[in-house]
C-alpha cells in the first residue's frame, strides 16, 4: 500500500506540473499567434505595403474619407487636415493629419488604422505613415504627419468610397512614468 | 471485462465494512467526507440543483421569446440569462454530473477501495458550491451578471460591471476543482486498478473517463489562462486583448476555444461512456469492438486539440486557414460514426430489453447522432459563415448537449440508481420521464433548425414577425421540457426512500465489478482486499 500512495503522488505531481505547464501554455498562444500573423502577413496594418502596379486609372474616381479617433482618454487633438480627397485608382496621394498634446505630460501614442468597408484594406496600400511609428508629443507641442498612400487599380468597381479611419491609443506606461 | 463476469465473487468484505462505520452523521458527515460514495452523491445533487437553477433561466428566455416584441425582460438582463444559462448549465450541471458518476463508479468498476486521494477529492467537491454561490450572486451586483454569452469574449467582457469579476472568479475555482478532480481520477484509474485488470479490460466508462481527465487536465488551465488575461486588462492596465494597447480582441476567440472545443468533447466522451456500458447490459451481448471504441474515443480527445477555429469561421481567416480547420472537424465524424456503428453492431440480434436506462441510450443515440450531423453541416465554411450565430447553432448544440451528454446522465442514473441505493427505481414514472423528455425536447429543439435556417440570430430578445410560430412552438415545448425533469426528482427521491428490493444484479446483462462482486447498496468501504479479475 505505501508503494500505491507513493506511486500516486509521484503521478499527482507530474500531473499538477502539466496542468501549470499549460496555464503557461495559455499565455504563450500570445506571441505564438502574433508571429503567425507577422509570417503569414494577417493584420499586416503597420508595415509599409509594396505596390506593384502604379498605373493611373484616369477613367475613374474613388472618394476617400478622412476620419480620426481618440482612445482611452488620450488627452490629444486629432484630426485629418482635409476631410476627403477624390482621387484615380493607382495615384500617389499624401495627406496630412495634426496631433496635438493639450496635457502636462509628455505621452506617446500609437494609432491604429481600419478600413470601411473592412476588406479594402487589400487594396489600400500605405507607402508611408505616421502609424507606422509610435508618436511622443511633448506637453503643448503639435506636429503635422503624412499619410502617403494608393489605392490599387484592382478595387472593385463597386466600391466609390473608402474611408480611412485611424485611432490614437495611449502607449501603456507612458502615463506612470510621466506620473 | 468480460472476464470480470466469471470471476467468483469473494464477500468476506461485506461484512468488514460494519468495523469502519465509524463517520460523523448528520450534516458533518457530507462536510467532511472523504468518502468516494459520499463525493459523488453530493456531486450529483449539486449537478441536479444546478440544472434547475439553468433551467430557470432557460424559461426566462424562453418566456421572452414566446412572443415577438419585448414582454418580460430588458434587453440587458436577457443577456444575463442566455449567458448565465450557459455557465451554469455547461460548469454547474453538465460536468459536475460526470464527476459526480466517476466519484461513485470509477473505484467500483476497477475494484478500488477509494480515490487515490480522498481528502483532495472532498476539496474538489467542495469548492464548487462557493463558486456556484459567486456565480448566482453576479445577478445582484450593480451591472448585473456576466452578459457576454457563456464565451465571454473580449472586448465585451472586458467592459462588463463587477459581475463578470464575480463570473471570473467563479471559473477560476471550478477549473481548480475540475482541476484536482481529474488529477485524482487520472491516478485512480493508472494506479489502482484490482490485479489482473489492465487497461484494455477496464469498462469502457473508465476509458473514457480516463481520456476526458486528460483532456481537462489540459485544457482547464489553458481556460484559466484566459480569464486572468480578462482580469488583468480590467483591473490591471493590460491589453491582451485590448485593441487600445496593441492587443487583439480575436486573440482571446483563439485561446478561448483551444480549451472550447476539448471542452465540449469533455462534456460527450463520458456520456459515450455510460452508454457504452448500458447498450451492452440490454442488449446482452459484449459491446461490439471494444478496441476499437478506446481507439475512437483517443483519437476524438486528438483531434480536438486541432479544430478550434471551426468556431471562427467568421472572423476572417486565410482560406488555407478555413479549408484546414473544415476539413479537420470533418474528420471527428469518423471515429464518431465508429461509435454509433458499434452501438448499433451491440443491439443487432441482441435480446433487448426497453427498461428506461435502455430507452435513454437509445435515444441518446437518435436524437445526437441528429446533433451530430448538423454539426458536420456547420462544419462546412461557407454555410457556417451564412448560419453563424444563428439558431440553427441553438439547435445544434442543444442536440448534443442536452439529448446527447443530459441523456446519457439520465440514462447512467436509472442504470445505477438500484446499486447506489439499494432500491428499484420505478419504471413507470422513468417511462413517462423518457418518453415526456424526448417528444418535449423535439418540440422545443426542432423547430430552432427552422428558424435559424430562416436566419433568426440568437442571444437577441426579440424577433421579425416571420418567427412567431416555431418561437411560441418551441416556448410551449421548453415548458414541457423544464416541467418532464420533475419526474426526474420524484423518480430519484422515490428510489431513494425506498421501493422493491435490488438484487446485487438486477441487470441480466451487467458484468462489471459493482455488480457482480458487490451487494446493493455497496458497503460504505468496498473493495478494501481488492478482487481479482481474470
Amino acid at each position: 500500500m505505501v508503494n500505491t500512495a507513493q506511486s500516486n503522488l509521484q503521478l499527482m505531481r507530474k500531473l499538477f506540473v502539466i496542468s501549470l505547464a499549460m496555464f503557461g501554455f495559455g499565455f504563450a498562444l500570445i506571441p505564438f499567434y502574433q508571429k503567425i500573423c507577422e509570417v503569414t502577413g494577417v493584420n499586416r496594418l503597420l508595415k509599409q505595403d509594396e505596390v506593384a502596379n502604379t498605373q493611373v486609372d484616369t477613367a475613374r474616381f474613388v472618394t476617400i474619407e478622412f476620419d480620426s479617433n481618440l482612445r482611452s482618454a488620450l488627452p490629444w487633438t486629432f484630426r485629418p487636415l482635409q476631410t476627403s480627397a477624390r482621387i484615380h485608382p493607382g495615384e500617389l496621394t499624401t495627406v496630412m493629419y495634426e496631433i496635438r498634446n493639450n496635457s502636462t505630460r509628455a505621452i506617446t501614442g500609437q494609432a491604429i488604422p481600419s478600413y470601411g468597408p473592412q476588406f479594402a484594406d487589400r487594396f489600400f496600400k500605405k507607402i508611408d505613415c505616421f502609424c507606422f511609428t509610435q508618436q511622443t508629443l511633448q506637453p503643448g507641442e503639435s506636429r503635422q504627419m503624412p499619410v502617403v498612400f494608393v489605392i490599387e487599380s484592382g478595387l472593385p468597381q463597386n466600391i466609390n468610397t473608402i474611408t480611412l479611419s485611424y485611432s490614437f491609443f495611449e502607449v501603456e506606461g507612458t502615463a506612470k512614468k510621466a506620473g | 471485462m468480460e472476464a470480470a463476469s466469471h470471476a467468483k465473487a469473494t464477500h468476506d468484505h461485506a461484512h468488514s465494512h460494519d468495523d469502519h462505520a465509524h463517520h460523523p452523521s448528520g450534516l458533518m458527515r457530507w462536510v467532511t467526507t472523504t468518502n468516494h460514495k459520499d463525493i459523488g452523491t453530493l456531486y450529483l445533487f449539486f449537478s441536479m440543483t444546478m440544472f434547475f437553477i439553468g433551467g430557470l433561466l432557460a424559461f426566462g428566455i424562453r418566456a421572452e421569446l414566446f412572443q415577438p416584441g419585448l414582454q418580460y425582460w430588458e434587453p440587458e438582463f436577457f443577456n444575463e440569462l442566455t449567458t448565465m444559462h450557459g455557465l451554469i448549465m455547461v460548469f454547474g450541471a453538465i460536468m459536475p454530473a460526470f464527476v459526480g458518476f466517476a466519484n461513485w463508479q470509477i473505484p467500483l468498476m476497477i475494484g478500488a477501495p477509494d480515490m487515490a486521494f480522498a481528502r483532495m477529492n472532498n476539496w474538489s467537491f467542495w469548492l464548487l458550491p462557493p463558486a456556484a454561490i459567486l456565480l448566482v450572486a453576479s445577478f445582484f451586483v450593480p451591472g448585473g451578471a456576466p452578459a457576454a454569452g457563456w464565451t465571454i469574449y473580449a472586448p465585451l467582457s472586458t467592459q462588463m460591471g463587477p459581475g463578470m469579476d464575480l463570473g471570473i472568479f467563479a471559473l477560476h475555482i471550478m477549473g481548480a476543482s475540475s482541476i484536482m478532480g481529474s488529477i485524482n481520477i487520472v491516478t485512480t484509474i493508472l494506479n489502482m486498478r484490482a490485479p489482473g485488470m489492465t487497461l484494455m479490460k477496464m469498462p469502457l466508462f473508465v476509458w473514457t473517463w480516463l481520456i476526458t481527465a486528460y483532456l481537462l487536465i489540459a485544457v482547464m488551465p489553458v481556460l484559466a489562462g484566459a480569464i486572468t488575461m480578462v482580469l488583468t486588462d480590467r483591473h490591471f492596465g493590460t491589453n491582451f486583448f485590448n485593441a487600445a494597447g496593441g492587443g487583439d480582441p480575436v486573440m482571446f476567440q483563439h485561446i478561448f476555444w483551444f480549451f472550447g472545443h476539448p471542452e465540449v468533447y469533455i462534456m460527450i466522451l463520458p456520456a459515450f461512456g455510460i452508454v457504452s456500458q448500458v447498450i451492452p447490459t440490454f442488449a446482452r451481448k459484449p459491446l461490439f469492438g471494444y478496441a476499437s471504441m478506446v481507439y475512437a474515443t483517443s483519437s476524438i480527445a486528438i483531434l480536438s486539440f486541432i479544430v478550434w477555429a471551426h468556431h471562427m469561421f467568421t472572423t476572417g481567416m486565410p482560406a488555407a486557414g478555413q479549408l484546414f480547420f473544415m476539413f479537420a472537424t470533418m474528420l471527428i465524424a469518423v471515429p464518431t460514426g465508429v461509435k454509433v456503428f458499434n452501438w448499433i453492431a451491440t443491439m443487432w440480434k441482441g435480446s433487448m430489453t426497453f427498461e428506461t436506462p435502455m430507452l435513454f441510450a437509445i435515444g441518446f443515440i437518435f436524437v445526437f447522432s441528429m446533433g451530430g450531423f448538423t454539426g458536420l453541416i456547420l462544419a462546412i465554411t461557407p454555410v457556417d459563415i451564412q448560419l453563424q450565430d444563428t439558431y440553427y447553432v441553438v439547435a445544434h448544440f442543444h442536440y448534443v448537449l442536452v439529448a446527447g451528454s443530459l441523456y446519457a446522465i439520465f440514462s447512467g442514473a436509472y442504470f445505477w440508481l438500484p446499486k447506489w441505493t439499494g432500491h428499484m427505481y420505478s419504471e413507470t414514472l422513468g417511462k413517462w420521464h423518457f418518453w415526456l423528455s424526448l417528444i418535449f425536447f423535439n418540440v422545443t429543439f426542432f423547430p430552432m433548425h427552422f428558424l435559424g435556417l430562416a436566419g433568426m440570430p440568437r442571444r437577441i430578445p426579440d424577433y421579425a414577425l416571420q418567427f412567431a410560430d416555431f418561437n411560441m412552438l418551441a416556448t410551449i415545448g421548453a415548458l414541457g421540457f423544464g416541467l418532464s425533469q420533475l419526474l426526474f426528482v420524484a423518480a430519484v427521491i422515490k428510489c431513494i426512500r425506498g421501493g422493491e428490493k435490488a438484487p446485487a444484479n438486477p441487470w441480466e446483462g451487467a458484468d462489471t465489478l459493482e455488480w457482480t462482486h458487490l451487494p446493493s447498496p455497496p458497503p460504505y468501504h468496498s473493495f478494501e482486499t481488492p478482487p481479482v479479475v481474470k
